[in-house]
């Protein structure tokens, strides 16, 4: 089992960033107005943020990154590891992690990589990098981590494109020995790799003919081979198995209380899943689960360290808070972590 | 455990816009008013926290009334 305690680590900062342009779920034309209603009162999303053709996820990575390092008074030169957790690279190759060290001025003497995972990503990217931070042999750390979601959606397909908002964060990880333990739940499960899927443009299956042609699915949606599938009810079956029993597992290995968290940050999936998943794990106080779907939709990886910075940054500010931080999605890939937030640099929204 | 009109009667408060009393247990679920795919999870949902029994796309493909949904959620409270 992917269990993990790792000690000597603690977030310093985060930051995230979001594009200016706003759309509003009121204003998508495939939808009529029932489903209009039904779909903000259920997904909860409102609005959301779309990033025009120039703006990459490593620009909003970018943005939010050198900010964090400026507010931080961090020296560049003592960042030993960038991690890029995405799954809107700039390109095939090289990997963006290693355009961004050269963008933001780090050392040549920093590893950097890019990690290939989704809605579970914030969780991985954090387990990873704490435990290269933990053995003490490099001090500092940036996890960079969102997705330009808008990029894989067709406008005509009713059940991907009015859920995704597109952000970019990053969160400054540092060795400190009078840290508490961090735990991490990690779970993966290949078998529902259909339900979140790009069929065409992969090893698997290379761009061919009809790859780009726009087809009729079932009414209401019409997409390509290129964009974003989404099965909402197998996703939906598999977050209400799975993401419950994960954190009550971390919380179990742990040996911490539910009563003991003080804020529970689930990926923004959809306002239905999660409530449902907060029901099952009996969390009666809503306060203690921020949502952020509501003003910038489903932001994949990015939407945990995005809804901290929106809906925690002043609950944060001076204090010690438990979080326990849950990723779940496209894989399926899936996870936990228990971590305190004490006294971290919580930056106000960039809008580049 | 809820019965079929306290069942029924629930599932109708779930719909939007729908008189009380209008969805009956031999009510097609799929021709309620406003039916849209939304409301295939809006059902997952409502049977997850109230029964904590999971039905999958198959269950909802096998089923036509509300009847129907009942007796599959006490079939597999029983497994």
């Amino acid at each position: 089992m992917a269990l993990f305690k790792t000690n000597h680590v603690k977030i310093t900062g985060i930051s995230a960033c979001v594009p200016k342009e706003k759309l509003y779920t009121r204003d998508y034309a495939h939808f009529n107005e029932a489903e209009k209603d039904l779909f903000i009162k259920s997904v909860g999303i409102l609005e959301r943020r779309v990033a025009s053709k120039e703006i990459t996820t490593s620009d909003m990575c970018f943005a939010s990154a050198e900010k964090l390092i400026s507010s931080l008074n961090w020296n560049k030169q003592e960042i030993d590891c960038l991690i890029f957790v995405s799954q809107s690279a700039d390109f095939f190759l090289p990997a963006t992690s290693i355009l961004l060290q050269h963008r933001l001025g780090l050392s040549k003497h920093a590893m950097a990589f890019d990690m290939n995972l989704g809605c579970s990503g914030y969780i991985y990217g954090l387990q990873i990098l704490s435990n290269l931070i933990s053995t003490g042999q490099i001090k500092k750390g940036l996890l960079l981590v969102g997705d330009k979601s808008s990029l894989s959606t067709h406008i005509e397909d009713k059940s991907t494109y009015p859920l995704f908002g597109d952000a970019g964060t990053a969160t400054a990880l540092e060795y400190d020995t009078n840290s508490n333990p961090v735990y991490f739940n990690l779970q993966s499960d290949g078998s529902g790799e259909e339900a979140i899927k790009i069929l065409d443009g992969g090893a698997r299956n290379e761009v061919r003919d009809d790859t780009f042609e726009i087809k009729e699915i079932e009414p209401g949606i019409k997409r390509s081979r290129r964009h974003l599938q989404l099965n909402g009810i197998d996703i939906f079956n598999f977050a209400l198995k799975e993401v419950a029993p994960n954190v009550n597992e971390v919380l179990q290995f742990a040996g911490i209380e539910k009563s003991n968290i003080d804020y529970y940050i689930f990926h923004q999936a959809n306002r239905l899943i999660n409530e449902s998943v907060r029901k099952k794990l009996k969390i009666l106080e809503i306060e203690k689960v921020p949502y952020s779907i509501d003003l910038y939709g489903n932001t994949s990886s990015a939407s945990i360290p995005l809804t901290i910075v929106v809906k925690l940054k002043e609950q944060l500010k001076n204090q010690h808070k438990k979080t326990l931080l849950s990723g779940f999605g496209v894989g399926y890939s899936w996870g936990s972590c228990i971590i305190d937030l004490d006294n971290i640099v919580c930056l106000d929204l960039i809008e580049i | 455990m809820m019965n079929i009109e306290e069942f029924t009667k629930n599932l109708e408060a779930e719909f939007e816009d729908i008189e009380p009393g209008t969805i009956t247990p031999t009510t097609n679920y799929r021709d309620i008013k406003g039916w849209s795919s939304m409301y295939a999870l809006i059902i997952i949902a409502f049977v997850d926290t109230h029964f904590d029994v999971a039905l999958n796309a198959d269950d909802l493909k096998s089923t036509q009334t509300i009847q129907d949904l009942y007796q599959i959620i006490i079939a597999k409270k029983q497994l």
